[in-house]
């Protein structure tokens, strides 16, 4: 997916993203309204370096630009998978990534993610995940790990594992599954520029994402098991 | 003297709480177990693999929650997520002293797949939200399978980090990168390597973890106690401070090949002993030349 055409779709008053490599980094005006956008693309994975760039746009956002609202482009195949960026304590830069996002929260900025291509754990818990809302396009694949993997780790056959995936969100790649657990607010089609509008103004500081799993119905338990465990 | 490493949940919450002040929180007779496990035909636990409640920690109030190593490596699933979500709610509303967080998680439980990804996350907001209200949030890592994926990240969102050298943090397991990279990349067999590379002496020497003690719960103890009681910085400063850290770790030690050149850059005047070289002496050797 062409992060431009993505852009240029949310931004139909113009915008100056650009790509430094697989980060991007920029501002886009709709509605009157300027977001700080950062993200990435070429299903990148985020490593040290791209978490820092990232965090470092958020905090300067924060510190230059009060209460502008914050777009995460998400597009990245998870994180680093290497020994350099372990030893260096890629966790902590992920944290730290976090960290801004959920600063920037309460000081008064709206956060949002729009998943346009592939979101990996890693490099997507870190980011969009942390967002006020995160929405994705239908054709969007969200997942922990690809079905060939899990296959290994868990021990489940693939095959199992696909049929699973048929009936059961918990298992399932898809963005839909992730919509019907809460985790994404909705797919957009058509108008992106209409429906970041829409989702601005929907967006508020509470996580309310359980509470949208159940009522959706993909996720049933965690909010009756958070609510036992705060007041019991 | 009793291992922490070697400790159960449950026996890891009896040794760092004040003696008889536990409380359990959703209790095992409460059988609050997951049900994507059971649509798998896979064995549960009646407590989810997390241990969660209230107590006193020398003293002050605290709420506390072990991850149970035992049962699937301590991976995080919908059912342990919102326990650990639900505890953080509570800490905001009793406005305890500090929340301990005895962690020992290989991340996502890769069996619920999506909702364990979602819980993680829904852990982490609440760690930093609960922090923001003001209660202190402290991490303990020293049991065998460390701390990995999602729950390395979580850590790192705590105000501060206890560990002993036998315990390791990190976001991709050894085995994870061997598999995906190959062993050239990383020899998961290869224990010293692992060790340096993510054990408690080399996060303690880099800043990651911000002390480091034997593996004792006795020790744990006392160093979970201090650590509530230390400031916690949540505001724009600090999160300013961390970025010029974390970029200047960069530039240093990007171009490490090994922990034992990381080492050698800090000053450490025989990288090669520390390895072996017990926690007080590391500890003393690191004043000064550690990341702190």
């Amino acid at each position: 997916m062409d992060w431009k055409r993505i852009a240029d779709r949310l931004f139909p008053e113009g915008h100056d993203i650009v790509a430094e490599g697989a980060f991007l980094a920029g501002t886009g005006r709709n509605a009157g309204v300027e977001y700080a956008v950062v993200g990435s693309t070429d299903h990148i994975e985020i490593g040290v370096e791209i978490a820092l760039a990232m965090a470092r746009r958020v905090l300067a956002t924060v510190r230059d630009h009060p209460g502008r609202p914050i777009l995460f482009l998400v597009d990245t195949s998870g994180q680093r998978l290497t020994r350099r960026d372990e030893l260096l304590g890629i966790n902590r830069y992920m944290a730290h990534l976090a960290r801004c996002v959920d600063l920037a929260r309460r000081q008064g900025h709206r956060v949002l993610g729009l998943v346009y291509d592939q979101a990996l754990s890693g490099g997507f818990l870190a980011s969009a995940m942390m967002a006020d809302l995160c929405a994705a396009l239908p054709e969007a694949e969200i997942r922990v790990m690809n079905l060939p993997a899990m296959a290994r780790v868990t021990r489940i056959a693939e095959e199992r594992l696909r049929q699973l995936a048929q009936d059961s969100p918990v298992f399932a790649p898809g963005a839909i599954n992730y919509v019907r657990m809460g985790a994404i607010d909705a797919l957009w089609e058509g108008n992106l520029a209409q429906a970041l509008r829409d989702m601005l103004a929907r967006a508020n500081p509470d996580d309310r994402r359980k509470y949208v799993g159940r009522d959706r119905g993909g996720r049933l338990l965690a909010a009756m098991i958070a609510e036992r465990a705060s007041v019991e | 003297m009793r291992s922490y490493y070697e400790a159960t949940a449950r026996e890891r919450i009896a040794a760092i709480l004040d003696p008889g002040s536990f409380r359990e929180i959703l209790p095992p007779p409460t059988r609050t177990t997951s049900p994507h496990l059971a649509a798998l035909e896979l064995p549960v636990a009646f407590d989810d693999g997390i241990v969660i409640g209230s107590g006193a920690l020398d003293g002050m109030p605290v709420l506390i929650a072990a991850q149970e190593g035992g049962f699937m490596g301590g991976a995080v699933g919908e059912v342990q997520g919102a326990k650990l979500v639900g505890l953080l709610e509570r800490a905001r509303r009793e406005k305890v002293a500090g929340v301990v967080l005895l962690i020992e998680s290989g991340g996502v439980r890769l069996q619920e797949a999506n909702a364990g990804l979602i819980a993680v996350s829904e852990v982490i907001r609440a760690i930093l939200e609960t922090r923001a209200a003001g209660v202190p949030v402290v991490g303990a890592i020293g049991g065998q399978y460390g701390c990995f994926g999602g729950m390395g990240i979580a850590a790192s969102c705590c105000t501060s980090i206890v560990m002993s050298e036998e315990g390791r943090l990190g976001l991709s397991g050894p085995e994870v990168i061997e598999t995906a990279r190959g062993v050239e990349e990383f020899d998961a067999r290869d224990r010293a390597l692992v060790w340096r590379t993510v054990g408690g002496k080399h996060r303690y020497l880099i800043g990651d973890c911000q002390r480091l003690v034997d593996d004792l719960a006795s020790a744990f103890r006392v160093a979970l106690a201090d650590a509530i009681r230390a400031r916690d910085r949540v505001d724009l400063q600090a999160l300013e401070d961390e970025q010029a850290m974390l970029s200047t770790r960069l530039a240093r030690f990007g171009g490490a090949e090994d922990a034992l050149d990381i080492w050698r850059l800090l000053g450490a005047p025989d990288p090669e002993a520390i390895p072996l070289s017990p926690t007080h002496e590391l500890v003393a050797m690191a004043a000064g030349r550690r990341i702190s």
